[in-house]
C-alpha cells in the first residue's frame, strides 16, 4: 500500500536520459533510417469513398526503368479473423485489409498498391502506372444514415453484434452495447429539473507532427530486420506476422524514437507492405507516409452523436440520467463506443441510469485509438448537459458535480466498486484555486468539466543490469513517447537507493528485451514502472545474498538501505557496508555478473479523475474564441517525474482545445477529406494558448508501490465541454456540436 | 458466496442472468463453475476483463475470491 | 536528370552536394549531406518541423529548392551547440522538460535561435507569434515558451 512518503528521487524532474540526442538533432526518428542498396516504397490510395476493386494490373508499373517491386491485395495471404490481443485496433483480419485493400476499397486513401522503386520520384511515377479498375459505390457517410435499415452496405457480411437475437439481415451497425442500472422512469419522475440534448462531434485526427515511416530489410533466409515509429514494437511485430503469415521469429521490430502517437501508432499501416516489398525486391524498403496520407488513411478517432437526458433535483442531486451514442467506427468495425459508455458517468454516483451504444461502419478511415478513446466525446455530452442543470437551478457547477462524485466505494457504472479515487480532491482544488476563485475576466465565460480514463496494466518486461562499477542499465521495451525513460531510472534510484545519474534506460528491440505491450492507456508509468520496479527488487535479493556469502551470514541478516547492504538491525558483525559498486566489482567471485528481471500482466490500474476549467472570450465580429485562462487539475496517484506529468496534462488539454474549437474532418459529397494538411485542419499554435495551468492531485492508487495511476489520457477529456461551457457562459446561447468555430459561433449569435 | 454480475453484452451467453452467486476459491475456479452452468461462457468471458471486489483486471488468473466477493465482468479497456 | 552542383556553407562547415533541380533543401539536407536532425512533419511549410537559419533567415526548408541555396550559409540543428557544450536554448529545453516526443524540438530550437538573434528580449506574446509557425502537438507550448524565456533570460545575463 502506497503512502504519502518522502521519496528521494520519486517526485523530482530530471533532464530526462534521451534528452541530449533530442535538443541535438541526433535522436534518431521513424524516417531517419537509412540502409546501402535501399529502395523507396509509396502506396497507390483509391480515389473513391466506396468502390469494388474489379482489377489491379501492376505489370506497366513493374515493367518500368528502376521499380523493383509491386504488390497489391492479391499479394498478401488471406487473414482469418482474431483479435490481436492487448490493444491495437481490433480484428486482425479487418488490419490486413486496411494495410491493403482486397475487394473493395472502403475509404478515399485506402491503400490499392503499392511499389518500391530506387528513387521517390520513379516510385510516384510507377503508382500512375498501375491499372484499376473500380466499380464505384455510393459512400455512406453519415452515421445516422449509415443506420438507417435501407442504407447501403458497407460490408455484407456485417450482421449487428450483441443483439438479443442474430439478425438477419446485415447491418451498418457492427455492435450495439447497454448499459443500465435501476430505474429510469421513477427516477425522471423525481426530478425537478430535465435537460436533453443532442451533440455531434466530428471525426478529429491526432496529429502527431511525425508521419508513420519504416525501413524494412529481409535478407536470402527470408528474416526481416523492420525500424519504425511504434508505440509498441512487439504488437507490430505480432500483427505483421498475421498479416503476412510470417513466424514471430522471423521478424524483429526496432522502435526508433516516436514523434508522437496519442493512439494513433499503436496499429499498423506501412510495415506488412515494407516487409513484403523488400522480400520481392531482396533490397530494403523505406516508406514515409506525407502528411496528406496521415489524413487520408490513419487513425482519425471517432466522429459521433451523442443524445443525453438528465434529471436532476433542485439541491442538484442526479435522479436519472440517459444516454444514446452513435460512434463513426470508419471503414472497419471498432469505434470506441463501449469505453465512450463506460466513462460518461463514471465520475457520478448515479442510481438510474441508461447507456446505448452503436458502432456504425461509414466509408471514413478507420479510427484508431485517441487519447482516451471514445471517453471526449460522449463526457462532452454530459458535462455540457450538467451545464445546463447547473443553470436551471442556479448552483455552481463545481457544487453540482461535488453533490455527485463518486468516491471510495461508490459502484462505478461499468460495474465494480471504485477503489481510492481521487475526483472529490479534485473538485476541492478546483474549488480552493485562486484562477477558480477569481472574478471571470470582463466579457469572457468560464466553463467547468470533469475529466476521467480508467487507465490500463497489460504486459511488460523488464530487465535491470549492473555494470562492473555499478552503474545501472535497465532495458525495457515500452516506446518513450514522452520522458518515460526517465520515469522508469527515477523507480530504479528510489527502489535501489542509487543516484538517478547512475541509472541508464534504453527502449530494447523485440529480440533484446522482454515482451511489452504497447505504449498507450496510459500504462507504462504503471505497468512497466511495476516491471522495473520488480526487476531492481530482484537485484537487491541478489545483492543481499551476495553481501550476506561475503560476510558468512543468512540472506535474512542482510538489509539493503541507501543504495547499500548492511546488516540488519540487531546482527552484531563488524563489517563494512557494500555498495552495488562494490558487490558488482566482487560480482565475478559471487556468482557472475549480476541481472535482475521482471515481467508481468499488471493488474489493478487506477482510475485517473480531472477537472479543468478555462475563461474564454469570443469575438462576436469573428466568431474567434480566445483562450484566456486554462486550468487542468488530475489525480496522479504518484507524479513521478512531476514536469512531465504538467507536460501531460498540459499537452492533452491544448488537444482537448484545438478539438472544441477548430479540429474537424471536413467531407465533400463523395467523401473526399477537403483540409487533409495542416493549413486547413488547424491544430493549435503557440499563440492560440494562453499558458496552461495545473495542480497536480495525489490520491496513490494502492497497486502500485509508488502510487502511480497513469495521466496521459484524462487530460484530453474535459476540454471540449469546458470549452462549450465558457462560450455558453460569454455568449448566453448554447451550441452543442463541436467544433466552436467562427462558422459555427458567429451562426449561433446570429439565431441561425 | 460470491455475488457474480454479468455486463448486458454477455448476457446472451448467460441464459440472460445477470447476476448470481458461486462457490468459487479463485477465478480459475469461478471460470470453472461457470462453464459447467453455461457451456461455451468461457471463451466470452476469457475476452472480457472483470473486478474482483473493485480490482481490476484486465487477465485474471488465479486471484483469490472471497466468500464476500464482488465480481464484475466488464470490457476491456484500451487506450491511446 | 542531370544533377546540380551546389556549394554552401553548413554549421561553419564548406559543403558541396549534388542536388536534382526539383529537390527541396530539405531533401538535400537530409539525404545528401546527411543531417538528418532536420524534420519532414508535413512537406508544406505548415509545420516548421524542417526549420533552418538561411544567410540570417529563418525558413522551412521543406519549402526552397537545394539550388537556391547555391552560395548560401546554412544553420541546422546540429550546428546550434557551441563546441562540446549545448546552446543555452537546449540546456534550457531539457530543464523545462519542453519536449516530450522530441520531433518538433530541432525545429523549434531552430526557430528560437532565429528569434533570440533578432530579438533578444521577447515578451510572451512576441514568442508565441514567432513560434506560431512551428507545430508542437505534445506539449501545449507551456513549457516551450517558458524554456524560451529562460534562455533568453541566460543569454542577457550568463552566470
Amino acid at each position: 500500500m502506497a503512502e504519502a512518503v518522502d521519496y528521494r528521487y520519486v517526485g523530482t524532474s530530471p533532464v530526462r536520459p534521451d534528452g541530449v540526442d533530442k535538443v541535438t538533432g541526433r535522436a534518431q526518428f521513424g524516417a531517419d533510417q537509412n540502409l546501402p542498396n535501399m529502395l523507396h516504397g509509396r502506396v497507390l490510395r483509391s480515389p473513391h469513398a466506396h468502390a469494388r476493386i474489379k482489377r489491379v494490373d501492376l505489370s506497366k508499373a513493374l515493367a518500368m526503368d528502376g521499380v523493383r517491386a509491386a504488390v497489391s491485395g492479391a499479394d498478401f495471404p488471406a487473414v482469418e479473423s482474431g483479435e490481436i490481443g492487448g490493444e491495437g485496433g481490433g480484428d486482425v483480419a479487418d488490419i490486413a485489409r486496411n494495410v491493403m485493400a482486397r475487394d473493395k476499397a472502403l475509404y478515399h486513401g485506402h491503400a490499392v498498391a503499392a511499389v518500391a522503386a530506387t528513387s521517390v520520384e520513379i516510385a510516384e511515377r510507377a503508382l500512375e502506372a498501375i491499372e484499376v479498375e473500380y466499380e464505384a459505390l455510393p459512400p455512406v457517410l453519415d452515421v445516422l444514415e449509415a443506420m438507417a435499415p435501407d442504407a447501403t452496405l458497407l460490408d455484407e457480411q456485417c450482421f449487428t453484434k450483441n443483439l438479443p437475437e442474430k439478425p438477419d439481415k446485415p447491418s451498418n451497425v457492427a455492435s450495439v452495447m447497454t448499459l443500465a442500472r435501476g430505474d429510469l422512469d421513477a427516477g425522471f419522475e423525481q426530478a425537478d429539473v430535465v435537460v436533453e440534448g443532442e451533440y455531434r462531434i466530428p471525426m478529429a485526427h491526432q496529429g502527431y507532427i511525425e508521419p508513420h515511416a519504416c525501413t524494412a530489410t529481409v535478407n536470402e533466409e527470408g528474416k526481416a530486420t523492420v525500424w519504425c515509429c511504434t508505440q509498441g514494437h512487439f504488437e507490430f511485430r505480432a500483427m505483421t506476422s498475421k498479416i503476412l503469415k510470417w513466424k514471430i521469429s522471423d521478424l524483429k521490430f526496432v522502435a526508433s524514437e516516436i514523434g508522437g502517437g496519442f493512439g494513433g501508432k499503436t496499429v499498423v499501416y506501412l510495415e506488412p507492405v515494407a516487409v513484403l516489398l523488400s522480400k520481392h525486391a531482396g533490397r530494403p524498403v523505406k516508406m514515409v507516409m506525407s502528411r496528406e496520407e496521415v489524413f487520408r488513411a490513419t487513425g482519425p478517432t471517432s466522429g459521433s452523436v451523442c443524445r443525453v437526458k438528465v434529471g436532476a433535483q433542485s439541491n442538484g442531486k442526479i435522479t436519472a440520467a440517459k444516454a444514446w451514442l452513435a460512434y463513426e467506427a470508419g471503414a472497419f468495425a471498432g469505434a470506441p463506443v463501449m469505453p465512450g459508455a463506460m466513462s460518461i458517468f463514471a465520475p457520478y454516483e448515479i442510481e438510474n441510469f441508461l447507456v446505448e451504444g452503436h458502432d456504425v461502419l461509414v466509408n471514413k478511415p478507420k479510427v484508431a485509438a485517441y487519447r482516451a478513446p471514445g471517453a471526449p466525446q460522449a463526457m462532452h455530452a454530459f458535462e455540457v448537459a450538467l451545464d445546463d442543470i447547473a443553470r436551471q437551478i442556479g448552483m455552481d457547477p463545481l457544487d453540482l458535480r461535488l453533490a455527485n462524485a463518486a468516491d471510495e466505494g461508490t459502484q462505478a457504472p461499468y460495474g465494480p466498486k471504485f477503489p481510492a479515487i481521487g475526483f472529490k480532491a479534485c473538485i476541492e482544488a478546483a474549488k480552493k484555486h485562486p484562477n477558480y476563485t477569481k472574478p471571470v475576466p470582463e466579457g469572457a465565460g468560464r466553463g467547468v468539466a470533469a475529466g476521467f480514463w480508467f487507465n490500463i496494466g497489460m504486459q511488460s518486461s523488464a530487465e535491470v543490469r549492473i555494470n562492473e562499477d555499478g552503474t545501472v542499465i535497465v532495458m525495457e521495451g515500452s516506446p518513450d513517447i514522452g520522458g518515460s525513460r526517465a520515469s522508469m531510472g527515477l523507480m530504479a534510484a528510489e527502489t535501489l537507493g542509487v543516484p538517478y545519474e547512475q541509472i541508464k534506460t534504453y527502449v530494447g528491440d523485440t529480440e533484446s528485451t522482454g515482451f511489452c505491450n504497447v505504449t498507450g492507456g496510459s500504462r507504462t508509468t504503471f505497468a512497466t514502472g511495476l516491471a522495473v520496479v520488480q526487476a531492481c527488487e530482484d537485484i537487491i535479493a541478489q545483492c543481499k545474498s551476495r553481501a550476506a556469502a561475503t560476510w558468512g551470514m543468512d540472506d535474512d541478516q542482510v538489509e539493503w538501505q541507501d543504495g547499500q547492504a548492511i546488516p540488519a538491525p540487531g546482527v552484531n558483525a563488524d563489517v563494512k557496508p557494500l555498495s552495488l559498486a562494490d558487490v558488482a566489482a566482487s560480482a565475478p567471485k559471487t556468482g557472475g555478473p549480476i541481472l535482475g528481471r521482471a515481467s508481468l500482466n499488471a493488474q489493478g490500474a487506477g482510475a485517473s479523475f480531472a477537472v479543468n476549467f478555462g475563461d474564454l472570450k469570443v469575438d462576436p465580429e469573428t466568431g474567434a474564441v480566445e483562450v484566456l485562462s486554462f486550468t487542468g487539475i488530475q489525480d496522479a496517484g504518484k507524479a513521478i517525474h512531476p514536469a512531465y506529468v504538467e507536460g501531460q496534462m498540459q499537452g492533452g488539454a491544448a488537444q482537448g482545445l484545438g478539438w472544441a474549437l477548430n479540429e474537424e474532418y471536413i467531407y465533400d459529397a463523395n467523401g473526399v477529406m477537403e483540409n487533409a494538411g495542416f493549413l486547413d485542419y488547424r491544430v493549435p499554435v503557440a499563440s492560440d494558448l494562453p499558458m496552461i495551468d495545473t495542480q497536480i492531485v495525489e490520491v496513490p492508487n494502492p497497486s502500485h508501490p509508488y502510487g502511480v495511476r497513469g495521466v496521459g489520457e484524462t487530460p484530453i477529456v474535459a476540454p471540449l465541454a469546458v470549452a462549450s461551457n465558457a462560450v455558453r457562459d460569454a455568449t448566453g446561447v448554447r451550441i452543442n456540436d463541436l467544433p466552436l468555430s467562427p462558422p459555427r459561433i458567429l451562426a449561433a449569435l446570429s439565431g441561425e | 458466496m460470491a455475488k457474480v454480475v454479468f455486463p448486458d453484452h454477455l448476457l446472451v451467453h448467460t441464459g440472460g442472468e445477470r447476476e448470481i452467486e458461486v462457490a468459487a476459491a479463485n477465478y480459475r475456479d469461478l471460470l470453472v463453475a461457470l462453464e459447467e452452468r453455461w457451456p461455451g461462457v468461457r471463451e466470452p468471458l476469457n475476452k472480457a476483463a472483470v473486478a474482483i471486489d473493485g480490482q481490476i483486471y484486465q487477465d485474471a488468473f488465479l486471484e483469490p475470491i472471497g466468500a464476500d466477493s464482488e465480481v464484475f465482468f466488464m470490457s476491456r479497456i484500451e487506450g491511446g | 536528370m542531370s544533377k546540380m552542383h551546389i556549394h554552401t556553407t553548413i554549421n561553419g562547415d564548406q559543403v558541396d552536394f549534388l542536388g536534382s533541380p526539383q529537390q527541396s533543401l530539405l531533401d538535400a539536407l537530409r539525404d545528401e549531406v546527411g543531417k538528418l536532425g532536420t524534420k519532414e512533419g508535413c512537406g508544406t511549410g505548415d509545420c516548421g518541423a524542417c526549420s533552418v537559419i538561411v544567410d540570417g533567415r529563418l525558413v522551412c526548408s521543406c519549402l526552397m529548392l537545394a539550388a537556391e541555396a547555391e552560395g548560401a550559409e546554412i544553420t541546422t540543428i546540429e550546428g546550434i551547440a557551441d563546441g562540446d557544450g549545448l546552446h543555452p536554448l537546449q540546456e534550457k529545453f531539457l530543464e523545462h522538460a519542453a519536449l516530450q516526443c522530441g520531433v518538433c524540438t530541432p525545429g523549434f530550437i531552430v526557430a528560437a535561435k532565429a528569434l533570440l538573434d533578432r530579438d533578444p528580449n521577447p515578451d510572451e506574446r512576441t514568442i508565441r507569434y514567432w513560434l506560431a509557425g512551428n507545430l508542437c502537438r505534445c506539449t501545449g507550448y507551456d513549457k516551450i515558451v517558458r524554456a524560451v524565456q529562460d534562455a533568453a533570460e541566460q543569454l542577457a545575463h550568463p552566470a
